[in-house]
């Protein structure tokens, strides 16, 4: 047995190092690029943990989500009201405080979601994440309204790091970067657990084949709740993270046009395999960013690019580079 | 001794009497084919039995212990597996992570979350004995989806096995193989069976493997029993001869 325990610990070391690599290249990123492309990749690190989170239920689950713009929008709307109704304005207390909100909000609509699947699954999901939304709109002296409720930068660490006086911004971006890129790095760890789990196995079987799943004794719902828990507390986590980013929290972020963001970027990157989420919210981050700066008809040309995914990289970024280089080491051997 | 038997087991579709008041049992330990031809109802039964499907009235008594209403979990738990007649497999996880999946499950450990499923040593150690036993330990590694079809129908009972049932229920284990595949899954089949201490209940269509394998064997026809005794019994039963080769009954 400690010999298996040597060849798993062996067979991980490639992973943990390349994994590595990536993270410290990733470090580098505020001090070879500008504060611009700085805040841009820390909307992509937020947008991948969102994906990572959603890709648990449609990757590994098989659930089609339509609204899960709601627990990333409860997130940013966490925020919001701690800093304007409770000034509080460390962002540790965001994360401790909205977290089990967004895990209690996901376990609740997951409750009445998983009982269905396919199409009447999602359904359900975006008609409640629509009743969230209309709860922003409508409950304007709440919610601000369409206006939405402005968010001041927090303090970082416990109040050891602060953002006041001349530079604050270039600091905050700069230190907010590096928070995120650490939470990434953790929630990563934490999703690769999950899915390599007898937990997240078992997801995956009920994803191939759920009678015989059943057939082996486990409780279909029970899974399928608890991976809707995940899920969105992931998703949450991303919203609590953007929200002090972004600066304002608006309805739109409960809208289902910001679910279907989270759907194509999942589809972008490639749902059938771990990394495709997190290369595809990074990657739809720069590609909504320069079409928005590019053209006023962005939406055109995102719906261009993902019917094009799904005609020709119907697996994704990732599961094109996976097919292409299963192909190119065949063609080699042979 | 009486591992588990029906009490007037009824179920109907429509018109049709798919289990006409059935009184089934199976002895522990016996290696036991259930024949007949299509629409027979032995499907039915077995899916009345194992939870797929409830039963319009009767009870199913397992070790005595009426499970009539127990749902397919608890039902695994008492002890009854099954495999289908169309071969369901966990195409996406490997050949290794589908039988360590039922182990997980028999083992109550499909709720670990924090801890990765091939360090778990016991249970990757089991699966790949299980492997062994069925002769797949080489193709451990692949994915269930890549495997050939006779592989597949083999992967298909090891995944059952290895929730070490007491009773396991075997829908026709050879169908959709070659002459050659049929034996070998036969011989692996009824040597893991009477290697452990499982009770089988196969459905099958080959007389040949029928006659071959089985300790017993119970005919159906139009959702009731015809005949039921060992192969030399059945094989001099005239009614059998006549359901087998078209033919019209005695009675």
């Amino acid at each position: 047995m400690q010999a298996d325990a040597a060849v798993a610990r062996r067979s991980k070391l490639p992973l943990a190092v390349a994994a590595i690599m990536i993270l410290l290249g990733l470090a580098l990123v505020p001090l070879v690029a500008g504060l611009y492309q700085t805040q841009l990749l820390t909307y992509g690190l937020i947008a991948a943990i969102a994906a990572l989170g959603f890709n648990l239920l449609l990757g590994y689950t098989g659930l089609l989500s339509f609204g899960h713009s709601a627990y990333f929008g409860i997130g940013a709307y966490i925020v919001a009201f701690l800093a304007d109704d409770f000034g509080i304005h460390s962002m540790e207390a965001y994360i401790l405080i909205g977290l089990p909100v967004t895990a209690i909000l996901s376990a609740l609509f997951g409750y009445i979601c998983v009982r269905h699947t396919r199409i009447f699954f999602g359904i359900l999901t975006l008609a409640l994440s629509q009743v969230l939304w209309s709860l922003a709109l409508k409950l304007f002296w709440v919610t601000g309204g369409t206006d939405g409720l402005r968010i001041p930068r927090p303090t970082l660490l416990a109040g050891l790091v602060t953002f006041t006086g001349a530079g604050s911004f270039q600091r905050f971006i700069t230190s907010y970067y590096y928070y995120v890129l650490a939470v990434f790095a953790i929630c990563v760890v934490v999703m690769w657990v999950i899915v390599h789990s007898p937990f997240g196995k078992a997801l995956q079987a009920i994803r191939d084949n759920e009678t015989r799943a059943r057939f082996l004794g486990l409780r279909i719902r029970w899974f399928r709740w608890i991976a809707f828990l995940i899920s969105g507390t992931f998703t949450g986590l991303a919203g609590l993270l953007w929200a002090p980013l972004n600066g304002l929290a608006t309805p739109d972020v409960l809208y289902w046009p910001f679910s279907g963001e989270i759907v194509f970027t999942v589809l972008l990157g490639g749902f059938r395999n771990f990394t495709g989420p997190i290369l595809g919210g990074i990657v739809f981050t720069y590609l909504k960013t320069y079409a928005v700066a590019t053209t006023e008809y962005w939406q055109l040309l995102l719906g261009v690019v993902l019917v094009l995914l799904i005609v020709v990289l119907p697996t994704g970024i990732v599961g094109a580079l996976s097919s292409l280089a299963v192909k190119l080491k065949a063609r080699q051997k042979s | 001794m009486i591992l588990l038997r029906t009490v007037n087991l009824r179920k109907q579709f429509g018109d049709t009497r798919a289990c006409d008041g059935l009184d089934f049992v199976v002895n522990s330990g016996e290696f036991l084919s259930l024949v007949g031809s299509n629409g027979a109802g032995k499907t039915t039964l077995v899916n009345l039995i194992s939870a797929h499907l409830q039963p319009d009235s009767g009870q199913i008594l397992f070790e005595e212990r009426d499970i009539t209403f127990m749902s397919v979990t608890d039902r695994i738990r008492a002890g009854i597996a099954r495999s289908f007649q169309i071969v369901n497999l966990f195409d996406g996880l490997s050949v290794l992570d589908n039988v360590a999946l039922s182990i997980f499950s028999r083992d109550r450990k499909t709720a670990k979350i924090a801890k990765l499923a091939d360090h778990d040593f016991d249970v990757r150690d089991e699966a790949l004995t299980v492997l062994g036993q069925f002769g797949l330990r080489g193709k451990a590694e692949v994915l269930a989806g890549g495997l050939a079809q006779g592989e597949r129908k083999l992967l298909d009972v090891a995944v059952a096995y290895a929730l070490r049932p007491k009773l396991l229920f075997l829908d026709e284990p050879t169908s959709g193989v070659s002459t050659h595949e049929k034996a070998q899954i036969m011989d692996t089949v009824s040597s893991v069976v009477r290697a452990g201490t499982v009770t089988a209940v196969v459905i099958e269509h080959d007389m040949d493997v029928v006659f071959r394998y089985s300790d017993r064997i119970v005919m159906m026809h139009e959702g009731a029993f015809l005949a039921d005794g060992t192969p030399d019994q059945i094989r001099a039963h005239k009614d059998v001869a006549a359901i087998l080769l078209g033919a019209p009954l005695s009675v």
